[in-house]
């Protein structure tokens, strides 16, 4: 799948009144054999597409649920290269986009380009890099165009209005929209400028816009859905797949779909 | 007096070289878009600068001496080697030339809240003094095992009014004291400060930190002409993100005949694979926000550093030394964790200071240099710090006692 099959998953799920929804795995949480069954597991909930999380052992955007998923996959050895090799075995199942979620260093270690051409290969759609912000993107743009992988950018409450427009005006896949200031993990509430920011970037965004970032509940992903696209669930699905508890997950995605949502 | 170097020009803001740039989460690209525009703004106001040289003279008590080591000079049977005193500074290194300039930039920004990391210590030390100076609230990281090695510098951050949070992540030393302090940063961006360390760090930390630090090659230009009616031949610090070393090079980066080394960590010894020296057996990749050497994997997982100073206990060295390595002006070179204790006790022995487990990585190296060096010839060490903080850990190593 490219880069346009990801923008059009988003889209022609909120033309259906849908809300778009992007769990967060750790891969390899629980060893590199679970990525398979995990991925057709979330596709067959009706999710929208898939953010994958490679382990790094200096997460720094990540909060303690994702860290120590990250720290429990790097004891099972999972490696980027181990990932993406993984998923091309099973390509031909898929039938949602998947997004690579990584830290900058193992692109840099795998080589720019062959990891590009390597994703192509794996069927990957998207990539979100987030310590890559939109004046180092350079670095990786050639490369992930030549393979028609969507670079897919982070914009955060911090980020000012003309800045939001230069990131989103490059924008490809979709916009990721940081929903708090800090790092992943589960939150009671968000700020009151959180509507009035989403409203603004979708305002502007070529792409769709997703929310991300301490969305943990049904209500959360229903009323923060509400102010955007879609939403991204991190944390609280891999503490689910961690417990197997596979209810919660399903509870989750529902709550992003119209019969409910309405 | 200060003339733009073509070394440190950069391809564009903030790289040297290849090396350097922002990789950083998009939560904190605009403060540091901001602390750009703040600290430009304020190295061009005397206001400013004016105050940090009150700081830096009635607060520290800067200058430091070029102190002339004649017993050291005999041992070493060659260069007569001088001292750059930075250990006479307040709260005992250089960390504080940084802490000083930054705290009060960040007062000028109206951030009153301020988080930093720390190895040895000596950086949360003279943060925390800096914080107590001006009224700031403090937040210090620090590595678990790095609490262990330096309990008094905890108890004495502690005194001085800041709050001082364990790291169990990782090693539990410096790298992942930084990846909590920025982790606290993203989530308070909007009223906090981050004081950077060493040279490290996304643009524009290591330029300012380098410039905060240039005070001490800048004096040790002036004294060694003073002293002796010419530069020196040779210059020696260590290294750990390099902010002493960088500081006191920098001035002479321009002058050619002006040998400029500097000292790694060794740890265990480099084909152990347990050493600080990511110079010596790194990879180019990004740590902290900035694209440098890097103690890494195949697979770009950020590998643990090991050495017995806690100060030099990290994984990457930064992005001007990088640079500075590729182009072969600064040359890199390593000491063991033996080698340093050795540094220490003849420091000791031999002129009355002891020296900071960090510098005497440089002490030793100096000494082996000045060695094949001829008599006419001078050499300058940076001793970045005082070993008060390090009397225990030395006795450790030394099995309780002293082995001579
Ligand atoms: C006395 C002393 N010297 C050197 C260092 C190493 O840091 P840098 O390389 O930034 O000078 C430290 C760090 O804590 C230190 O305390």
């Amino acid at each position: 799948m490219t880069k346009q099959d990801l923008t059009n998953a988003i889209t022609d799920c909120v033309a259906r009144g849908d809300k778009a929804f992007v769990p967060y795995i750790m891969a390899g949480d629980g060893g590199l054999e679970t990525i398979k069954n995990t991925i057709l597991f979330l596709q067959q909930t009706g999710v929208t597409a898939i953010e994958l999380g490679i382990p790094f052992s200096d997460p720094v955007a990540d909060g303690p649920v994702i860290e120590e998923a990250g720290e429990r996959a790097l004891a099972k050895g999972i490696t980027l290269r181990k990932v993406v090799k993984e998923l091309a075995s099973f390509k031909n199942e898929v039938t949602v986009p998947l997004v690579i979620m990584t830290y900058l260093n193992p692109i840099l270690s795998y080589g720019i380009d062959q990891f590009a051409k390597d994703c192509q290969d794996s069927g990957i759609s998207g990539l979100i890099v987030p310590d890559l912000p939109h004046e180092e993107s350079g670095l990786l743009q050639n490369s992930l165009e030549k393979s028609e992988i969507a670079l897919i950018p982070l914009v955060s409450l911090t980020s000012p209005p003309e800045r939001i427009k230069k990131i989103t005006a490059a924008a490809e896949g979709f916009v990721y929209a940081v929903t708090v200031n800090g790092i992943t993990g589960v939150r009671d509430g968000f700020g009151d400028d959180l509507a009035a920011h989403l409203e603004q970037l979708k305002a502007v965004s070529p792409v769709p816009v997703l929310a991300g970032f301490g969305i943990s509940t049904p209500e959360q992903v229903q009323s923060i859905g509400a102010l955007a696209d879609g939403v991204i669930v991190g944390s609280a699905i891999v503490a689910a797949f961690h417990r197997n508890d596979l209810m919660t997950v399903e509870e989750l995605v529902k709550a992003s779909k119209k019969e409910i949502y309405s | 007096m200060v003339k733009e170097l073509n070394v440190t020009q950069t391809m564009r803001a903030g790289r040297y070289g290849r090396f350097g740039g922002q990789f950083v989460p998009e939560t904190l690209m605009t403060a540091l878009i901001e602390l750009e525009a703040a600290y430009d703004d304020a190295i061009a106001d005397p206001i400013f600068t004016d105050e940090v040289s009150y700081y830096l003279k009635d607060f520290v008590g800067r200058e430091t001496p070029l102190y002339f080591a004649e017993r050291l000079t005999k041992e070493a049977g060659g260069a007569k080697i001088y001292l750059k005193r930075e250990d006479l500074n307040h709260t005992g290194a250089h960390k504080i030339n940084n802490t000083v300039g930054q705290a009060l930039l960040a007062m000028r920004m109206g951030k009153k809240k301020i988080v930093a990391e720390t190895g040895a210590g000596q950086h949360g030390v003279a943060t925390a003094t800096v914080c107590a100076l001006f009224n700031l609230e403090c937040v210090i990281y620090m590595g678990k095992e790095d609490i262990r090695r330096q309990e008094l510098n905890v108890f004495r951050m502690e005194l001085l009014g800041a709050k001082v949070v364990s790291v169990n992540k990782g090693s539990g030393t410096l790298k992942d004291a930084v990846n909590e302090a920025l982790r606290y940063w993203v989530a308070n961006v909007e009223d906090t400060h981050y004081i950077l360390g060493s040279a490290l760090g996304p643009h524009p930390f290591p330029r300012i930190v380098r410039d905060f630090q240039r005070v001490i090659g800048v004096e040790t230009r002036r004294q060694i002409v003073e002293k002796e009616g010419r530069l020196p031949d040779a210059i020696v610090a260590c290294i750990g993100g390099g902010s002493n070393a960088i500081g006191m090079f920098h001035p002479f980066i321009d002058d050619e005949d002006v040998g400029l080394y500097g000292v790694e960590a060794a740890g265990s010894g480099i084909e152990t694979g347990l050493h600080a020296a990511a110079i010596a057996d790194g990879k180019e990749g990004v740590l902290h926000g900035a694209y440098m050497y890097v103690l890494q994997d195949n697979d770009g997982f950020i590998q643990e550093a090991h050495s017995i100073s806690a100060g030099l206990d990290y994984p990457a060295v930064g992005p001007e030394h990088s640079h500075l390595h590729d182009i072969g002006r600064v040359t890199y070179t390593s000491v063991t964790d033996a080698g340093a204790l050795q540094g220490l006790q003849l420091l000791a022995k031999v002129e009355g200071i002891i020296p900071a487990l960090e510098s005497a990585h440089a002490v030793h190296y100096a000494v082996e240099l000045a060695g094949t060096m001829g008599e006419e010839e001078i050499l300058v060490i940076c001793l970045s710090g005082r070993g008060d903080k390090d009397v225990q850990t030395v006795r450790d190593a030394l099995g309780g006692g002293l082995n001579d």
